[in-house]
C-alpha cells in the first residue's frame, strides 16, 4: 500500500464576538498552526455606538452622559477630557478646589478600572479568587460615586465649567475609609498573584512588545510604560495641576503581560498618594464652579428672587451656552492612556465636531503584533493584559 | 392494607417539580455587550451573590444556557450575532433585556443601535436602568423564576 502523503496545513479559528474571554465583543481571526497562532486579525465595530455622531446634536452640557458611556470602565476620564477641552476654547479657568476634587475623583475611577481589569485578567488566566475580591472592593468606589451623585457607574459629576454641585457632607469620611483599606486589599491582591509560580509561568515572555514596536503602533499607558516608554500625559502634559502632586510613574522592562500586570499595580499604589494628597487640600465646602454666568447657572435661593437670575437659569437649561468657534484638543491620562477629546466648535451651542482618541483601539492594532507566534492559550491572557474597553473602541 | 407513615413522602405534580427545577437553576449565557455587563459581572460576584438565587453559572456556551441577559447597546452589526445565539440556545430559553439601551435603545437614537432587542429575540423580562443597579437585575430574575413557576408544560390542543 503506498504511503499518503501527510500534509499540514494553518486552521482559521474565529473566536469572538460572543466569548467570555474578548472583554465584550472583539472579534479575532486566528490561524492556527497547531497550538501556535501563526497569524490573527482584530476585527472591530461590533459595539459602534454612533455617539461622536450623537453628540454634535447635543448641547455642551448634554454630552457629559453620552461621553462617559464611551470608556465606561472609566467614565469620569472621558468626561474630564471633554470639560477641559470645552474650559480651554471658552476660555474658562476652573478654581483650584475643582481642580483637586476632578483629580481626585479621576485617581479613584483609576483605581476603579484597574481593579475591574485585574478582576477579568485573573479570572481569564484561572484565579477566579482575585475577581471576587477585586469586585468586592470595587464596591467601595461605587459607593462614593453614589455618595456624589445618586449613581454607581456614570456620576456624570464633572461638568463644563466645574462640577456638578458641591461635595455632599461625609464626602472626605468616605473616601479616607477606602484610601486607610486599600493598600492592605492591594497587598492581599499581590500576594495571591506577583509571585505565584502559576501566574508567573502564563503572563512572563507571553505577548511581549518591544519599545519600538510599541511607539510605532500608537501604544499609551500601562502596555507603553511596561515597554519602556516613560510616557505619562499627567507628567509630560500637566493639566488640572497635576504638577502640583507627588507622584512617581512606573516604568516596566519587558513588555510582557507579567510587567503589564506589575504596571498597573504599582500605578494604583501611586493613584492612592495622589488621593490622600488631593484630599488634603480640598475644604469641605468652597467654589465647586467656575464664576462665570455664560456657563454655570445662578444658585436657586437668586432664582426665586432676582428676575435677572431666573432668565440666565431659564437660557441656561432650556439653549445651553455658546462656545467660540474654534477647536481645542486636552488629553488626560486615563487607566487605559492617553484619552484625549478633540472639539471643534462653530460658534453655536452644540459642538461641531467631537473626536475621542480612544486608547483601546490602539492596544487592539497591536493585538496581532504580540499575539504572534505565540500559543493559543496565551491569547487570552494577552487580551486580559491590554485592558480593552470595547465602548472605548468602537464608541 | 397498611400505610407506614414514617416514610416521607411529598406529592406534587410533574409540572410543578419541572418548573420548580427550572427556575431554581437558571444558566445564563455570558453574553456581555457594554456598559450593563459590568454591572452583570457585579451582581454574580462578591456582593451580590447571585448564586443565592442559582443563577450564577454563566456559560460560555449557548448550548448550555437557558438565559440571555442582553447587557448593553445592540449594534447593528451585532444583530445577527446575537441572533444565531438565540438560536443555537437548547429550548427552553428565556431572555431579559438589561439597561435602556437593550430595552429601547436608550441615549442612543441613531443610525448605529437597533431600537430594542425585542426586535431580535422575543423577550421576557425587561429591566430598566443606564446601566440598572445589581439589585434591578436580580429583582429582573426574580421575576422570571415567577414566570417559569407558572408555565404550563403541556397545552391542550383546539
Amino acid at each position: 500500500m503506498p504511503m499518503t502523503e501527510l500534509r499540514t496545513e494553518t486552521m482559521t479559528v474565529n473566536m469572538g464576538p460572543q466569548h467570555p474571554s474578548t472583554h465584550g465583543v472583539l472579534r479575532l481571526v486566528l490561524h492556527l498552526d497547531g497550538e501556535n497562532v501563526v497569524g490573527a486579525e482584530a476585527t472591530v465595530g461590533y459595539l459602534h455606538t454612533g455617539i461622536e455622531k450623537t453628540i454634535e446634536q447635543k448641547k455642551y452640557q448634554q454630552v457629559i452622559p453620552l461621553v462617559e458611556r464611551m470608556d465606561y470602565l472609566s467614565a469620569q476620564s472621558n468626561s474630564f477630557s471633554f470639560a477641559l477641552s470645552v474650559e480651554r476654547l471658552l476660555g474658562i479657568d476652573v478654581p483650584d478646589r475643582v481642580k483637586w476634587i476632578r483629580v481626585l475623583l479621576v485617581e479613584l475611577q483609576r483605581l476603579n478600572s484597574h481593579l475591574v481589569w485585574l478582576a477579568t485578567h485573573g479570572m481569564e488566566v484561572g484565579a477566579i479568587t482575585v475577581m471576587l475580591y477585586c469586585f468586592r472592593e470595587r464596591e467601595l468606589f461605587l459607593n462614593i460615586n453614589e455618595l456624589i451623585a445618586g449613581f454607581r457607574m456614570f456620576p456624570s459629576y464633572i461638568r463644563v465649567g466645574g462640577l456638578r454641585e458641591d461635595l455632599p457632607p461625609g464626602f472626605h469620611a468616605a473616601v479616607t475609609e477606602v484610601l486607610d483599606r486599600m493598600p492592605a486589599k492591594l497587598a492581599e491582591y499581590e500576594d495571591l498573584l506577583t509571585h505565584n509560580p502559576i501566574y508567573i509561568k502564563r503572563t512572563r515572555g507571553v505577548g511581549v512588545v518591544s519599545k519600538a514596536d510599541a511607539l510605532g503602533l500608537g501604544l499609551v499607558g500601562p502596555i507603553a510604560r511596561a515597554a519602556g516608554i516613560p510616557y505619562d500625559v499627567r507628567k509630560a502634559f500637566p493639566y488640572s495641576g497635576y504638577e502640583t502632586f507627588d507622584f512617581d510613574v512606573p516604568i516596566g522592562v519587558t513588555g510582557d503581560v507579567y510587567d503589564r500586570y506589575l504596571v498597573r499595580v504599582e500605578e494604583m499604589y501611586q493613584s492612592l498618594r495622589i488621593c490622600r494628597q488631593a484630599l488634603d487640600r480640598i475644604s469641605p465646602t468652597g467654589a465647586w464652579a467656575v464664576a462665570d454666568p455664560r456657563v454655570v447657572a445662578p444658585s436657586k435661593d437668586k432664582v426665586y428672587t432676582e428676575m435677572e437670575a431666573l432668565i440666565q437659569h431659564f437660557l441656561i437649561h432650556s439653549q445651553g451656552f455658546t462656545v467660540p468657534a474654534g477647536e481645542a484638543y486636552v488629553p488626560v491620562e486615563g487607566p487605559r492612556g492617553e484619552h484625549g477629546c478633540y472639539v471643534v466648535s462653530d460658534g453655536t451651542n452644540r459642538p461641531w465636531r467631537v473626536k475621542m482618541r480612544s486608547p483601546s483601539l490602539m492596544s487592539c492594532q497591536a493585538l496581532p503584533t504580540m499575539i504572534h507566534g505565540g500559543l493559543i492559550a496565551d491569547v487570552i491572557a494577552v487580551i486580559g493584559s491590554i485592558d480593552v474597553v470595547m465602548g472605548d473602541v468602537d464608541r | 392494607m397498611s400505610f407506614d407513615v414514617e416514610i416521607p413522602v411529598l406529592t406534587t405534580t410533574v409540572e410543578k417539580m419541572v418548573n420548580w427545577a427550572r427556575k431554581s437553576s437558571i444558566w445564563p449565557v455570558t453574553f456581555g455587550l457594554a456598559c450593563c455587563a459590568i454591572e452583570m459581572m457585579s451582581m454574580s460576584s462578591s456582593r451580590y451573590d447571585i448564586a443565592r438565587f442559582g443563577a450564577e453559572v454563566f456559560r460560555g456556551s449557548p448550548r448550555q444556557s437557558d438565559l440571555m441577559i442582553v447587557a448593553g447597546r445592540l449594534s447593528r452589526k451585532m444583530a445577527p450575532a446575537l441572533r444565531r445565539i438565540y438560536d443555537q440556545m437548547p429550548e427552553p430559553k428565556w431572555v431579559i433585556s438589561m439597561g435602556a439601551c437593550a430595552s429601547v435603545g436608550g441615549v442612543f437614537d441613531n443610525y448605529a443601535i437597533v431600537q430594542g432587542v425585542d426586535q431580535i429575540v422575543p423577550v421576557d423580562v425587561f429591566v430598566p436602568g443606564c446601566p440598572p443597579r445589581p439589585e434591578s437585575l436580580i429583582y429582573g430574575i426574580i421575576q422570571l423564576q415567577k414566570k417559569i413557576s407558572e408555565s404550563k408544560l403541556v397545552v391542550k390542543a383546539g
